[in-house]
């Protein structure tokens, strides 16, 4: 249940009949089906233009070198952006050898028809479709309270990883399977042995794929407000993480606090720090799909 | 050559093992590793359905709030001196506000949808298909930020003045959200109008039909069950989703269907309680987990159904 479409070829879509023109109706039809595709592209328009009208102006040094004020002339979000970069490390760390191996266990161990299988399939689908608040409150309920683990790094980037984990196993399972199985037939005919298989062969052909998947996994992790609202990320944290169990702040995070005050100057701030939030995830993304258009082969 | 034994079978040929006497450590050591990582997802639903069981309970028994006034209560105060808990001011809200969310989500997302599916030319399809990703992309913080500068004072400039939004009202929520989940439905309705075979088509354009006819006659009912399981996506994600109704939809719960006031969703009462500073084990962070369950069996329950219905699509035609 992936969001990216599908990229192969397909033959052109037949044109309105020439000769006796296009009937009326159908004409209608084409032009309301256009009216509905202008109603995403002209939000996605006017929702880029207002944000860099309005943020334009304090996109300056003071945001990332300066820590969140009172006084909206001196804040910044230094401390968010630093915050955030540690959170999406600590998650891609958490999260990204557990997916690809349960994306490997998943394709190339286990037995479709097994009971314990088929469930782990499903809980996948399932929980790839949970809202991220219920994350929080797994969170807050599981890994702050009863494990004692506490409001800090550490409990946001676990939470953030089950939170991701389901894209990443999805992902990386399709790149798994479209490596052909001639390939790992042909491996194993010459002796090595199932893992030998997977770590030499079937894995370096599945990294782009892989790698396109986590790109996006953390990408979404990066946008993610909502869990950390519950994970004690909701004060104002001026300072810079210093280890696992620091407190922290996050860019997302920064940006609902400074929409929730009532100042316009800081609505031009939240502004600031979505256009950067914006930027980075459009980079982001744009390299997951170079990665995908330039490296996965044709087999 | 002496670990390798010959099996003397009774016909007094000899048969060698092809199997390796002692067992690959290495391999039995990795596959356990693997089948751990994949209970790691197991773990997580086990988490969650924990996390709320005890403090729901606890609610319930231990406070002496009663169910019933929790599902069919119409004052939504816990966070009071003298509380009440009936939830359906909640509910209502986000009931209230998926309605117009999926009220714009689903015909344009469908019909984004059949327009990718059934008239765009390659060129087209190359640009507007990034273009739902990027929409796809952008976190909702972003969307509520913009519901709330820009979409709502926008209302409050167009609507007559007996229908005045106020500032924080669900509406506006509601809209962008709409166009949020956009990507979403139109995503997965693609994919169920793609997985019908061309064959269809082909014979309906071969009997003369126009393209509206053979999408809107032949394709859309071909993979109805498809785009159901993608409305219903759409509709479970409305539900869930927390930022928007947060930032714009206020945080004072009104129980009414008018969308134009504050309508606190329960995803916003969660963020709202979540994030203050609640003692654990009060009966106000007891709610948190309540009304988290509430909202967890909601979406969950659609989003089984959905699961059902793309599976039941998918083996129509494989």
């Amino acid at each position: 249940m992936s969001i990216t479409f599908d990229t192969t070829e397909r033959a052109p879509a037949p044109s309105p009949l020439k000769g006796r023109g296009e009937r009326p109706l159908d004409r209608a039809f084409r032009y309301l089906l256009l009216a509905a595709l202008g109603v995403g592209l002209v939000f996605l328009a006017v929702l880029l233009t207002y944000v860099t009208v309005r943020g334009w102006s304090r996109l300056d040094a003071r945001l990332w070198q300066n820590f969140p004020s009172r006084l909206p002339s001196r804040a910044g979000a230094q401390s968010a952006i630093v915050g955030t970069i540690w959170l999406i490390a600590l998650t891609a760390l958490w999260v990204l050898p557990t997916g690809i191996l349960t994306a490997i266990y998943l394709e190339e161990y286990a037995d479709p028809e097994r009971r314990i299988n088929r469930i782990i399939e499903l809980n996948i689908q399932n929980l790839a479709a949970v809202p991220s608040i219920v994350f929080g409150i797994l969170g807050l309920g599981i890994l702050a309270r009863t494990l004692g683990l506490g409001f800090n790094l550490l409990t946001a980037s676990l939470t953030l990883a089950l939170l991701v984990l389901p894209v990443v196993i999805i992902a990386s399972r399709e790149a798994i399977r479209a490596v052909p199985n001639s390939i790992r037939l042909g491996s194993l005919a010459l002796g090595a042995t199932r893992w030998q298989t997977i770590w030499r062969q079937v894995l370096p052909a599945a990294v782009p794929g892989m790698a396109t998947g986590a790109i996006l996994a953390l990408s979404r992790a990066m946008g993610e407000a909502a869990p950390l609202l519950l994970l004690g990320a909701a004060t104002s944290v001026a300072f810079n993480p210093d280890g696992l169990f620091s407190a922290y702040s996050a860019l997302p995070l920064q940006i609902y606090q400074w929409v929730s005050l009532p100042q316009a100057a800081f609505a031009e701030l939240a502004s600031a720090a979505i256009i950067t939030l914006l930027v980075v995830l459009l980079i982001m993304n744009s390299l997951a799909i170079f990665i995908r258009q330039k490296f996965s082969r044709r087999w | 050559m002496t670990a390798t034994t010959a099996n003397l079978s009774a016909a007094g040929t000899a048969r060698r093992s092809l199997r390796r006497d002692r067992p690959r450590y290495g391999e039995l050591a990795v596959q356990g590793l693997l089948f751990l990582a994949a209970l790691v997802s197991i773990a997580t639903t086990i988490g969650i359905v924990l996390s709320f069981v005890a403090p729901t309970v606890e609610l319930f028994t231990g406070r002496g709030v009663s169910l019933r006034e929790f599902l069919t209560g119409t004052d939504w105060g816990p966070l009071f001196a003298q509380p009440t808990y009936g939830v359906l001011p909640l509910v209502v809200a986000t009931l209230v506000i998926t309605v117009i969310a999926v009220a714009v989500a689903i015909p344009v997302g469908l019909m984004t949808a059949i327009y990718l599916s059934e008239y765009a030319g390659p060129r087209a399809r190359k640009f507007l298909k990034p273009t739902l990703e990027v929409l796809a992309g952008i976190p909702t913080v972003v969307f509520g930020f913009f519901a709330l500068q820009f979409v709502t004072p926008l209302l409050q400039a167009v609507l007559p003045g007996s229908q005045y939004p106020k500032i924080f009202n669900g509406l506006s929520a509601g809209l962008v959200m709409g166009v949020m989940i956009i990507p979403t439905v139109a995503s997965l309705s693609e994919d169920a109008l793609s997985a019908v075979p061309r064959s269809l088509r082909d014979g309906a354009f071969a009997l003369g039909s126009s393209s509206r006819q053979v999408s809107t006659r032949v394709v859309v009912p071909a993979a109805l069950s498809g785009i159901v399981a993608a409305f219903v996506l759409g509709i479970s994600r409305a539900i869930g989703e927390t930022m928007i109704v947060t930032i714009a939809a206020g945080s004072q719960p009104n129980f009414t269907l008018n969308p134009l006031v504050s309508l606190q969703t329960m995803t916003a009462f969660i963020a709202q309680a979540g994030s203050g500073d609640a003692p654990v084990g009060s009966t106000a962070y007891d709610t948190i987990f309540a009304v988290g369950s509430l909202l967890f069996l909601m979406t969950l329950a659609l989003n089984i159904v959905s699961i059902r219905l793309v599976r039941k699509y998918r083996e129509v035609y494989e």
